[in-house]
This record gives C-alpha cells, sequence and structure tokens, in this order.
C-alpha cells in the first residue's frame, strides 16, 4: 500500500500485485456490507482502473462505482464502504496528501446504510480499532432509536409445522389465475398463422403440402405482492404468514413481499433463501421494528410512493395482511388506500380477525379501509390459507365481499 | 454538425464530458466516468433514473457527436424476436421454392440452403446494430427495458456478453467491432442481475441547482436570465416537497420554453398556477400546491436568489 502512495497511479505490473489485493479486500467489504459483487466484478474493476488511468479521488470512487453497483440503493453502501475502508488503510488519503488540497467528500449528516456498513467491516477487528471508530459512529448508530429496535428471534421450527408447511406448500401448487399476455406461444387451436413452423413443417415434404401451424396468447399467473402487518397485534400470526409466504416466493415467480409495522421493509430477496428457516432468519435481521407500533397510512404512504410503480406492473394482485387496527387516526389512509387500489389489479385483504364470530368493521381504520379493497377474507389457518389459494385461483366468490361487512353495521 | 463524420472515441474522462458539452450535453464527472470507461472497455452502459432526466438523450448525443448510426429499439410489453433481432422473409420465400420446383430443383438440402440464406433475412434493429458500418460501430440504444417482459431479458444476454447473435439456420453472426450499446430504464420493474451484470450501471439523478441553470441557458437560449434563475429555483423547490412525480429536467425545459412562449419576465403565483400542468402530471400533486402554497415557494425562492446577489 505504502508503494502505492509513491506515484500517481501504478502502471508498472509489480504495483498492479497490491492494488489487485486491495480491490480483493474491498470487494470482500462490500460483499459484507450485502452488495454482490462476484470475482468477475473484481477483475472488471482491475481492468476500469486501468482504463480509466484515475489520477484523483473522485475519479477513482467513480470508476470503482461504475463496476462494483448494479442496483441504485446499493451506492449509499457503497459510498459508506468506500469511505471507510480507504480511510482505514490510509490508501487514498496518502495519495490525496500530494494531489489534492483536501479530500473533495464533505463530511455529511449520518446517512442510512452507514450502520450495516459498519457491522460488515469492522465484525471482525480487534477491540483497539474498534474504539477508535466508535467515536466517529456514535451518531450514526442512533438513526431509529426512538423506534421499538426488537429483533424478534425465530425459534426453530418444530417438526409439526415442518409438517403442516409442507402439506399447504401441496396444496398451493394449483394453478393460479392466469392472466392474457402479449406475447404468443404455439398453440393447436391458435388464432394466428405460425409461418416460421408452418414453413419448416412444409419443408420436410419438399414444400408440396403446406402444413399450417397455428400460436395463440400466452398466459401466466399475475405478480403478486404481500404486504404484512408484524405489529404488536399481528405478532402470534407474522411467523406462520411468513412460512406461507416463503412457501408462495418458493412456488412461482414474480412474488414481492414488504413488512410493515412502524415502517416499511422489503424482504423478497431474504424470502428467495431455499430452507425455510434461513428465510425467516434474514426476514428478522432485516427488519429494526418487530412488534412494534402500526402506521399502516404511512407505511403504505411509502409503498405507494417508493415501490408502487417498481412491483405492480404487468397487472399485480396485492395481498394486504393486516387487522386493520391503526394507530394515527387522519384521513391519510384513506387516500393512500384509495392510491394502492387504483394501481393494481386486485386488492385482497385478509384478517385474522375474521375468525372470531362476532367479528363486525367498526374499528375506525377497518372501516376506512373497506371500500377500497376487492376482497376481504379470513386468514388464520391452513384452511383458510386454502380458500385464499382457491379465491386466487377463480375470480373471487360472494364469501369475500367487503360491502357484506359495511352493510351489517350500517 | 450539421454533417456527422466519424470521430475517434475520447482519450480521458474530460475529453467525455467535453464532448457531451459540444452537443449542449452537461454531463457530471459521474456520468463522465461511467461513459469513458464504457467507450474504453467496450461495455454497455445501464441508465436507470426518474423519467424526464435525460437517460435517452445521452445515447443520442453520443451517436451525434462521434459521428455513428443511432440504431434504436423502443422495448414494449410482447416483443419477440421477430420484432427485434431477425426475421425471414416467408413470402420471398415460399416464392422461392416455387420457382425451384417449376425449375425441376428436387434436391431438399440445397433448396433448404438457398432459402435460408442472408437474402431472405429481415434484419431488426439488435441484428442491424453488429453490422459493419462505414462510420464506426453504431450506437444501440435499447429504450425503456423495464417496459418488456422477463422472457425479452434473455435473448439480450447473448448479444451484450459477446456482441453476436445466434440464427439457428445461419449460424452465428458476430460484429467485427462490438457497438456502443445504451440501456435505459424507468425501474418500472427489477431487471434481473445477471443483465445488469454485463453493464456498467449508472443511476442518472437530478441535477444540481448550478448545472439546471446551466442546461436551461444551454437549451432554451431565448430565455431571460432573471427568468431561468427564477424557473430553476422554483423546481428545485418543487423536488425537494413531497411530490407524487418530481418534474424532471425535461418538465424544466418545456416550462421555460412555455414561459418563453408567453413572455414572461418573472415568475409570479398566479403564472406560475396556469402553467403547472407543464410541472406536474398528477391530479393530486397539483392540488396539492393549490391556494397559498405556491405563493409561499416563489417568495422563498426569490427571497434566496436576493440573498445569492
Amino acid at each position: 500500500m505504502r508503494g502505492l502512495s509513491e506515484e500517481a497511479w501504478p502502471h508498472a505490473s509489480d504495483r498492479q500485485g497490491r492494488l489487485a489485493e486491495n480491490i480483493v479486500y474491498f470487494a470482500r467489504a462490500l460483499r459484507a456490507a450485502g452488495i454482490p459483487v462476484g470475482p468477475g466484478a473484481v477483475l472488471d474493476a482491475l481492468e476500469a482502473l486501468q482504463a480509466a488511468g484515475v489520477g484523483t479521488r473522485e475519479d477513482f470512487y467513480w470508476t470503482l462505482h461504475a463496476v462494483f453497483v448494479k442496483r441504485h440503493e446499493h451506492s449509499i453502501l457503497f459510498d459508506q464502504a468506500f469511505r471507510i475502508f480507504f480511510r482505514r488503510r490510509g490508501y487514498v488519503d496518502q495519495l490525496l496528501a500530494m494531489m489534492l488540497p483536501q479530500a473533495p467528500v464533505p463530511p455529511q449528516a449520518p446517512q442510512a446504510g452507514a450502520t450495516r456498513v459498519h457491522e460488515a467491516l469492522f465484525a471482525g477487528l480487534d477491540d483497539k480499532l474498534r474504539k477508535e471508530r466508535e467515536v466517529e459512529f456514535d451518531a450514526r448508530m442512533t438513526v431509529s432509536d426512538r423506534e421499538v429496535l426488537q429483533h424478534k428471534d425465530f425459534a426453530q421450527m418444530t417438526t409439526a409445522e415442518i409438517a403442516a408447511a409442507k402439506d399447504a406448500m401441496k396444496r398451493l401448487v394449483l394453478p393460479f389465475a392466469q392472466v392474457r399476455t402479449r406475447r404468443l406461444t404455439p398453440h393447436p387451436h391458435g388464432h394466428v398463422i405460425d409461418i416460421r413452423r408452418t414453413l419448416r413443417a412444409s419443408m420436410k415434404g419438399g414444400g408440396d403440402f403446406i402444413d399450417l401451424r397455428f400460436i395463440g396468447p400466452k398466459t401466466r399467473p399475475p405478480p403478486l405482492v404481500a404486504l404484512l402487518d408484524i405489529s404488536g397485534s399481528m405478532s402470534q400470526y407474522s411467523r406462520i404468514f411468513l412460512h406461507f409466504l416463503h412457501v408462495l416466493t418458493d412456488a412461482r415467480k414474480r412474488v414481492s413481499t414488504f413488512l410493515f409495522g412502524t415502517r416499511l421493509t422489503n424482504v423478497t430477496r431474504a424470502l428467495r433463501e431455499r430452507d425455510p428457516d434461513d428465510a425467516l432468519a434474514a426476514c428478522s435481521a432485516a427488519v429494526p421494528d418487530w412488534s412494534g407500533g402500526t402506521r399502516i397510512a404511512s407505511s403504505l404512504r411509502s409503498f405507494n410512493k417508493l415501490w408502487a410503480r417498481r412491483v405492480l406492473t404487468q397487472g399485480a394482485i396485492v395481498l394486504l395482511i393486516t387487522d386493520g387496527l391503526e394507530r394515527d387516526t387522519d384521513d391519510t389512509l384513506a387516500f393512500e388506500i384509495d392510491r394502492l387500489h387504483r394501481s393494481c389489479r386486485r386488492l385482497v385483504w385478509l384478517n385474522p380477525l375474521l375468525r372470531f364470530e362476532g367479528f363486525e368493521a367498526r374499528a375506525r381504520g377497518i372501516k376506512t379501509m373497506l371500500p377500497y379493497v376487492d376482497e376481504f377474507r379470513p386468514i388464520h389457518n391452513l384452511q383458510s390459507m386454502a380458500d385464499l389459494v382457491a379465491s386466487l385461483q377463480d375470480r373471487g366468490g360472494g364469501s369475500g365481499d367487503p360491502k357484506a361487512w359495511l352493510r351489517k353495521v350500517a | 454538425m450539421n454533417e456527422p463524420s466519424p470521430r475517434p472515441l475520447p482519450a480521458s474522462i474530460n475529453a467525455t464530458v467535453a464532448l457531451l458539452a459540444e452537443a449542449n450535453y452537461l454531463a457530471d464527472r459521474s456520468l463522465g466516468t461511467v461513459l469513458y470507461l464504457a467507450l474504453k472497455m467496450g461495455r454497455p452502459i445501464f441508465l436507470e433514473g426518474e423519467a424526464g432526466v435525460g437517460k435517452t438523450e445521452i445515447a443520442k448525443v453520443l451517436a451525434g457527436t462521434l459521428g455513428r448510426r443511432l440504431i434504436r429499439l423502443q422495448c414494449y410489453e410482447g416483443l419477440d424476436i421477430a420484432a427485434a433481432v431477425y426475421e425471414w422473409n416467408y413470402a420471398a420465400q415460399m416464392i422461392a421454392i416455387r420457382v425451384a420446383e417449376a425449375e425441376g430443383e428436387h434436391d431438399r438440402d440445397r433448396l433448404e440452403h438457398d432459402v435460408f440464406s442472408e437474402r431472405f433475412l429481415i434484419k431488426r434493429p439488435l441484428l442491424q446494430a453488429l453490422e459493419l458500418d462505414t462510420a464506426g460501430p453504431p450506437v444501440l440504444l435499447i429504450d425503456e427495458i423495464d417496459r418488456t417482459d422477463e422472457a425479452f431479458e434473455a435473448f439480450l444476454l447473448e448479444v451484450l456478453a459477446d456482441f453476436q447473435i445466434t440464427i439457428p439456420e445461419m449460424g452465428t453472426v458476430k460484429a467485427a467491432h462490438p457497438p456502443v450499446v445504451v440501456i435505459t430504464s424507468n425501474r418500472t420493474r427489477e431487471v434481473h442481475d445477471a443483465l445488469k451484470r454485463r453493464c456498467l450501471y449508472h443511476w442518472v439523478g437530478y441535477p444540481s441547482a448550478d448545472r439546471e441553470l446551466a442546461i436551461v441557458r444551454a437549451k432554451v437560449p431565448g430565455v431571460a436570465k432573471k427568468l431561468s434563475e427564477q424557473v430553476v429555483g422554483f423546481v428545485q423547490a418543487l423536488r425537494k416537497q413531497d411530490l407524487f412525480k418530481a418534474p424532471g429536467v425535461a418538465e424544466t425545459l418545456d416550462w421555460a420554453g412555455a414561459l418563453s412562449e408567453l413572455d414572461v419576465a418573472a415568475l409570479d403565483p398566479a403564472t406560475v398556477s396556469d402553467t403547472l400542468g407543464v410541472l406536474l402530471k398528477y391530479q393530486d400533486d397539483i392540488a396539492r400546491l393549490e391556494g397559498s402554497k405556491v405563493k409561499e415557494l416563489l417568495d422563498q425562492v426569490k427571497s434566496e436568489l436576493r440573498a445569492a446577489e
């Protein structure tokens, strides 16, 4: 490293070795911070650094950024990792001391992502180094201290639960409702002649007969988006619902899952783990507000604003799993649920409270949300899950009609 | 710039930024770095960002300044190989078969070889981009890739990794010189990691006030200095508001153009309210700014501008 700072940037091959080493370590740090960086990217980075002939910290930064960052949300993690990594190694700083009067990146307010990067980078360091760094990161650790930071520890699944989940999975491999796409596929009773296949088939007979082949519209299940309430009042159900969503994610493509209590968390990637225990542990680790309060309106708001346009395309069905007991009591909830309803194909509200015999839609939050949902269904055991799957298959029966519940209390 | 002539690729990051500036595209350093690397390393560029921040424009400007041909593939749902890569000219093939028969040609291998030759191949944008061009490799713009379905992304993998296309009847077509590939996405859905891995990624964000002002001056030359400052100040303030869709650079330019058409010398609340539809495209957002909110924002912008003088 020391050798590197002696000249502007290494082109000689002995320097190259050190540079490669550092990039490998940096890539490892990025991986630990949650940016998926493969060995191919390391080679790309070395090639890019050579190609760019980097002279300043800014160019160095953006060159590595161009190669390692493949998603906008990783940008912030990269920024933190870059600053911590290259400061600790005194690497770019020495370089800069010769080239620039000061570092071009000004100190900034605490940023999201700092905690994750910090944990990833300093997990294995000895206490002395840790102490030095803690002074700087004190302020950043307090980003979310006002919320109930309760990490829920999932117990291992019991054998009976595994059996039940497997049982549910068997029933879930039923065909889901299919929607027509614009794409065409070979079809025995299709409406369009597939000239390409027709011609090939005719070629077999030397072109004397023209054997017509057809194509018709292709169908596929629409995307599914699940919004799961993990607040205190739902805590006894959230775990089994996560299992349910894991099974759904496993059984079909295009399932996005979001958890919300006081804030919204996207756990789609965590649920892609094959093993249910790993998947649930990953979810638990990703969510800071387990079993806290509920802010349905603000969670829906952030979903509508940040995610709706990204996951609700191509006719998505939304499963909203919540008891509807809202703490905030203003009129933003109606606005947000209305927007959600208008931007998806079908909005299905699954409410575990419906299991109680005498349930009536009296709570304010429930009354506000009911007019905007297409279906209102119970979900509290495997049987109700099976009913739900059946309703996703055909286009809903009378039992899920939300207006019936509103008429009851009117 | 009227008669585009082929030019060599820029030799440094500074040269790349300067090249874009020639065509009035003011890029920041990070975009310049990514473009330079992409040109130098021969890798596709994946540009993501909100609508109206100038993603498509980058490809157009690159083609214009480098004097290369621009080949554009607009993506839509259901886009398939026949529309994007190649198709056989079936009618001509049928005629060729009939003619061959009439001439007494019955050698099936020979017939097949003749019928599936380049003569009967209709080339679509992706295949065109691999062809030799006198002006140098063309710029291939794959616009709004998030509008197609996942199936189409798979077609692109071979093209982007090796710049080649396999046609089962003919063999593999490989580009002698890889084209400059620019892919844009509005992020209405996540594009698969396998595709992104082959590209250099860049998020095109909203520009800073200084850069946006420079963009307005470069693109709408007729607009007065004071008005352009107010327009940019107001749009920047608007982006800090809690809106469903913040206005992009394209909207800023439209608005500046509209105001200068209306012979407005300085912004006042009534004019802003009347022309708000140029900036905001959602009724909820417009409703949010009704009443005194516009005046409030405008006063804030004006006092900031006075303070800066």
